[in-house]
């Protein structure tokens, strides 16, 4: 049985409890109000299919699939807008980080989500050692889609490159090796150990 | 002022607003002797200031009136305005209480004929008005002011201005030699009145009251629309005069929200139930109320009063709580959201916007004169330990004036209670 059909089986129709123990500050969705304060001050609003505001409630009414297999959470960009004017605190941003982590611990994320390609992209160049290496995130990202639109995403902005030479936030010679925290390897012990915690933990939860 | 009597068997009224006024009426009718403290130069408090009542959409002066007279009728009652108690000390049946006098500089002699205005020049913010407009350094502070007598401000005086009210005056009623006072006085229960003030509108930023001239209170739309206010009772909008025909009301301005007053001001959906009226009969032809609410608390006997509101085809209902606020080039203020019936974007521009601000506790809840048992929203707890000092009105929540009064009748009834004790009369 794979972790989705388990949990389904699990919780049944309530999506709520499930969200609560599992998604990352998720026992906060229930003192949701439905004011549309969170909904309407998100600056990429327009963007999301379902604003906050209305993943909350379809979580409330059992609508699993359609939440779960979203890519709105995938669009938060962390901006907090809606943390700081939500009237009843709710963290926001934290809980759309949760759905979406959760969502791809099952396994149902919606594919070929660019953020969440991004985010892996990211996460795997910091590992290496310690520090994110700009140049190879940055060609990594332009040649996503192949070759050619690389070169010509690569010449596009040619200009932002150059101008993060002058100011020291990318150099050239980061393409072979680069600069890096001293003991990358304790680094990634650290989050190893981390990882273990989590994965205990999730194992908890899924009892 | 030495020819104030008081002993442990008089009750001490602290705030002349309504609910103020109903305690100390209540109880020197029923023949107790009562001291009433009122910070302004006159009664009346926040009700005074307001346009219309709801339910029945009479003018407050009505109701002044009446408690006017009954408070001029009755022997067992002293006013004292521009006073406040700065000190508490006792305990239930037993209190001294020291009251500090502001110099109102004009004296019993006074008959509110107002030469002393005409002659007068330095202006200031109205506070009747909420600054909206500007009024003399010798004034009456509102028409139905109670005592009907003029005030020269304190920042006159020593200059010409203040000479010049003094020669005007026919009746000898300026008395520039008035000085600051404090009295001690003894009281047997205490009932505390001093009621609310508006929360700060300039505090809720997205909202931009600090910013955008047509963005109002509450509070000053009531000013506006009253035909003693700032524009003579039209509603005309702040940056230009221009008519304001298409006006839209945010419920919950502060209210009901962790970052502000936590608790539910529970007026002020009814306050904009009948202000959507104000502007319905201000502009019958081509009025348009919207009214952006999470939900609407019309409480128990109100629901008819929302219900005709609603029968209104001039009058829309938008779920939503507004997320932010812009200007357009106009001036008109753009509202901006989503509302929950739909998760629909809206951007809309209205002439004028006003915000349903909530009602926040007037006295400090660090500035207290004595020890106090005060909730977290900083209303006055009923609690043993306060001894014979109750809380009256909007001191205790946030009330209408039927509620206020209400409570305020059953505060005048526990301190009738202790000081019947203190006489050895009571049980
Ligand atoms: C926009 C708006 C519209 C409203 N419209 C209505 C309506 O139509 N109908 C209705 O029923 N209710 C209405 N209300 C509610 C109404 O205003 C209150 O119920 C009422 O004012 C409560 O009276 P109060 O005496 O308790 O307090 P207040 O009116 O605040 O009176 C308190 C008094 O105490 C005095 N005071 C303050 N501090 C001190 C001090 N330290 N020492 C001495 N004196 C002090 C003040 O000067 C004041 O005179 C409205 C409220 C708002 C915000
Ligand atoms: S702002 Fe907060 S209370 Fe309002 S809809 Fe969003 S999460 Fe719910
Ligand atoms: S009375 Fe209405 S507007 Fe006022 S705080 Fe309560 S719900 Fe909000």
């Amino acid at each position: 049985m794979s972790t989705n059909t388990a949990m389904v089986e699990k919780y049944r129709n309530n999506f709520l409890k499930e969200v609560e123990a599992n998604v990352e500050e998720g026992e906060w969705v229930k003192m949701c109000m439905q004011c549309g304060v969170c909904a309407g001050s998100c600056p990429l609003g327009n963007a999301w299919e379902h604003p906050p505001q209305e993943i909350f409630m379809m979580i409330r009414a059992g609508k699993r699939e359609d939440v779960l297999t979203s890519d709105s959470m995938w669009m938060c960009t962390s901006c907090y807008n809606c943390i700081v004017r939500c009237p009843r605190e709710l963290p926001i941003t934290h809980i759309m980080h949760g759905l979406a982590h959760y969502a791809k611990r099952l396994g149902i994320q919606p594919k070929g989500n660019p953020t969440q390609w991004f985010s892996e992209v990211f996460w795997n160049n910091m590992m290496k050692k310690g520090r994110v290496n700009e140049l190879k995130l940055g060609l990594s990202m332009y040649f996503k889609d192949g070759f050619v639109s690389g070169i010509k995403e690569s010449l596009k902005n040619a200009k932002l490159g150059m101008n993060m030479q002058k100011t020291k936030r990318m150099a050239p010679m980061e393409f072979f090796g680069g600069h890096g925290v001293k003991n990358p390897g304790d680094l990634q012990k650290i989050i190893k150990k981390a990882q273990e915690l989590e994965a205990a933990r999730i194992e908890e939860h899924g009892k | 002022m030495s020819d104030i009597v008081a002993s442990n068997e008089t009750i001490v009224v602290v705030g002349g607003g309504i609910s103020g006024m109903t305690s100390a009426l209540e109880a020197a009718e029923c023949g107790k002797q009562v001291i009433l403290i009122e910070k302004n130069a006159s009664l009346g408090g926040r009700v005074a200031q307001l346009h219309k009542y709801f339910p029945k959409m009479c003018h407050p002066t009505c109701g002044m009136e009446i408690n006017l007279q009954r408070a001029k009728r009755n022997r067992n009652l002293r006013i004292l305005t521009m006073a406040e108690v700065t000190e508490v000390t006792g305990e239930s049946g037993d209190y001294s209480l020291k009251v500090s006098l502001k110099p109102r500089y004009v004296n019993e002699n006074c008959t509110a004929c107002g030469e002393c205005e005409k002659a007068v020049e330095a202006e200031f913010d109205d506070e009747f008005n909420y600054g909206m407009s500007k009024r003399k350094g010798a004034y009456l502070p509102h028409n139905m002011a109670y005592p009907q007598r003029f005030v020269i401000d304190a920042n006159i005086i020593g200059t010409d201005d203040a000479t010049k009210a003094k020669e005007a005056c026919k009746y000898d009623a300026i008395d520039l030699d008035m000085q600051d006072e404090v009295i001690d006085l003894k009281a047997g229960a205490i009932i505390w009145a001093t009621g609310w003030q508006p929360y700060d509108a300039n505090k809720i930023q997205p909202y931009g009251y600090d910013r955008y001239e047509n963005v109002i209170t509450n509070v000053e739309f009531e000013r506006l629309m009253d035909p003693q206010g700032p524009t003579g009772g039209k509603l005309v909008r702040p940056s230009d005069g221009k008519e304001a025909k298409n006006v839209a009301f945010i419920q919950c301005a502060g209210s009901r929200d962790r970052n502000h007053l936590r608790h539910c001001s529970r007026i002020c959906c009814m306050a904009s139930l009948k202000q959507s009226k104000y502007v319905r009969s201000a502009y019958p032809e081509d009025g348009k109320v919207s009214i952006y609410y999470i939900d609407i608390r019309a409480i128990d006997r109100f629901e008819d009063f929302y219900k005709s509101v609603q029968d209104d085809e001039g009058v829309t209902f938008i779920k939503s709580k507004v997320a932010n606020i812009i200007k357009d080039k106009d001036d008109n203020p753009v509202l901006k959201g989503v509302d929950t019936e739909g998760y629909n974007r809206y951007e809309t521009p209205y002439d004028l916007v006003v915000l349903a601000t909530g009602m926040q506790p007037s006295v400090d809840q660090n500035a207290f004169p004595i020890d106090i048992v005060i909730n977290q929203d900083g209303f006055i707890e009923p609690d043993e330990s306060n001894g014979a000092i109750f809380a009256a009105g909007s001191t205790a929540d946030a009330l209408d004036v039927n509620r206020s009064v209400q409570h305020a009748t059953a505060a005048a009834l526990r301190a009738i209670q202790v000081v019947n004790k203190a006489a050895g009369t009571g049980a």
